[in-house]
């Protein structure tokens, strides 16, 4: 079972790399001139992350350095790992609904002190991946169409972020813990 | 929100730092953190490239529309309320599947264009209705197949295995979108709804009604 997952892991991409071109040529689409065009926004989406990111890594090693980030994480680091979760992930609980810049600059910092091959950096990485910025989703898809009262949806996408949370916790433990 | 985070991480930050006596250290870590800002961001170019210059080529090759089709009976009985032939429902699945691969330039606009299509189902415009909680919940949870931005970061840090992070990555986000789905439907049962349209269907609570099971697929993809 656990080796089925970690198949997964290494034969999404390249299976992936090599699916696309080659549906996309039986549907005859001029593959490499459709690649190049989408590429170049990946650079403008790379730049454009430029002014978060500094923003963001700013604030957040000025945190880790003053020693708040380690008051913060102290107050509920011995519960916390009761439960099997490293208390340095706490932050991003914090922030991962409300900040996406925020918790990738929070994660990066993480990776950046703890190796990216720690523990706590894989949970870190599985957490800010698996789910996406809850209240910025709902600003810009309510705010579009001038929703003011959004009743329960801001508690199903919380309450959805926490199971996640746990889950990744959860799954790293499973993939990564045991062995 | 986002400001006061900002602004109270480096308040705190100073006044911390003053009372430990680590004003050095603080200073030294704008400086620090600004710079693998950068650095980290410059990193990201290569994959990001790659990747997007991939998802183009899915795009126009009509992934979004095979997976649409694809996803069309299950999506159908997450919006019981919307009906199979309704605009708003094409686009819902084009967002699902876009979202799915790992379009979120293209997921974005199809979200958005179906809650202007489910605001004209709305007969109470400010306030949110039951399909459009669903369909903000599944965006927020958005299920991902692969996590490109982590990969690339974890191979800037020099990561020996870069991508083992998609599989825990994929269980989880397919727990988190399940426990979306679960509790949006738990909230939508316990806030009833005023029937605000005449176009609603009746829902086909049980047994799955002729109309969600039968319906060919229209197109979807929607624009």
């Amino acid at each position: 079972m656990i080796s089925l997952i970690q198949i997964i892991s290494t034969w999404t991409i390249p299976v992936l790399i090599a699916f696309i071109p080659l549906y996309a040529s039986f549907r005859k689409i001029p593959v490499y001139e459709s690649f190049i065009d989408g590429a170049k926004d990946g650079f403008q989406t790379a730049i454009g992350i430029i002014p978060h990111l500094v923003g963001m890594m700013t604030a957040i090693s000025m945190f880790r350095a003053s020693g708040a980030m380690d008051a913060l994480i102290g107050l509920v680091r011995p519960l916390m790992e009761s439960f099997g979760i490293p208390g340095d992930v706490l932050p991003l609980a914090l922030l991962r609904p409300i900040t996406g810049a925020g918790s990738l600059a929070f994660v990066t910092d993480l990776i950046k002190e703890q190796g990216p091959d720690s523990f706590v950096a894989r949970i870190a990485s599985t957490i800010q991946g698996s789910t996406d910025t809850t209240l910025y989703v709902l600003t810009v898809y309510f705010g579009a169409v001038g929703i003011r009262n959004s009743r329960y949806a801001l508690k199903v996408g919380l309450l959805s972020d926490l199971v996640g949370f746990f889950a990744a916790v959860a799954a790293c433990w499973l993939l990564f813990g045991l062995v | 929100m986002v400001n006061w985070i900002w602004m109270g991480m480096i308040v705190f930050s100073v006044i911390f730092g003053a009372a430990n006596g680590k004003m050095e250290k603080v200073a030294e870590a704008a400086f620090g953190g600004a710079q693998t800002g950068v650095t980290v961001c410059l990193g990201l170019i290569s994959i990001l490239v790659f990747w997007m210059g991939l998802m183009r080529i899915a795009e126009d090759a009509g992934l979004v529309q095979k997976l649409s089709r694809l996803l069309a009976p299950i999506v159908r009985r997450l919006f019981p309320d919307v009906p199979s032939d309704h605009p708003a429902m094409g686009y819902i699945l084009s967002n699902m599947s876009a979202n799915l691969l790992g379009l979120g330039n293209a997921a974005t606009p199809m979200g958005i264009k179906a809650m202007q299509e489910l605001q004209k189902l709305n007969a109470t415009p400010t306030v949110a209705t039951p399909a459009m909680c669903t369909l903000l919940a599944l965006n927020t949870a958005s299920i991902t197949l692969v996590p490109t931005t982590m990969i690339a970061i974890r191979m800037n840090f020099g990561s020996v295995h870069p991508a083992d992070i998609v599989a825990p990555t994929l269980l989880a986000t397919l727990i988190s979108t399940g426990a979306a789905i679960l509790i949006d439907r738990w909230y939508r049962k316990r806030n009833k709804y005023p029937p605000t349209s005449t176009k609603m269907i009746p829902h086909p609570s049980g047994a799955v009604s002729p109309t969600t099971q039968m319906k060919p697929s229209a197109p979807p993809g929607g624009g």
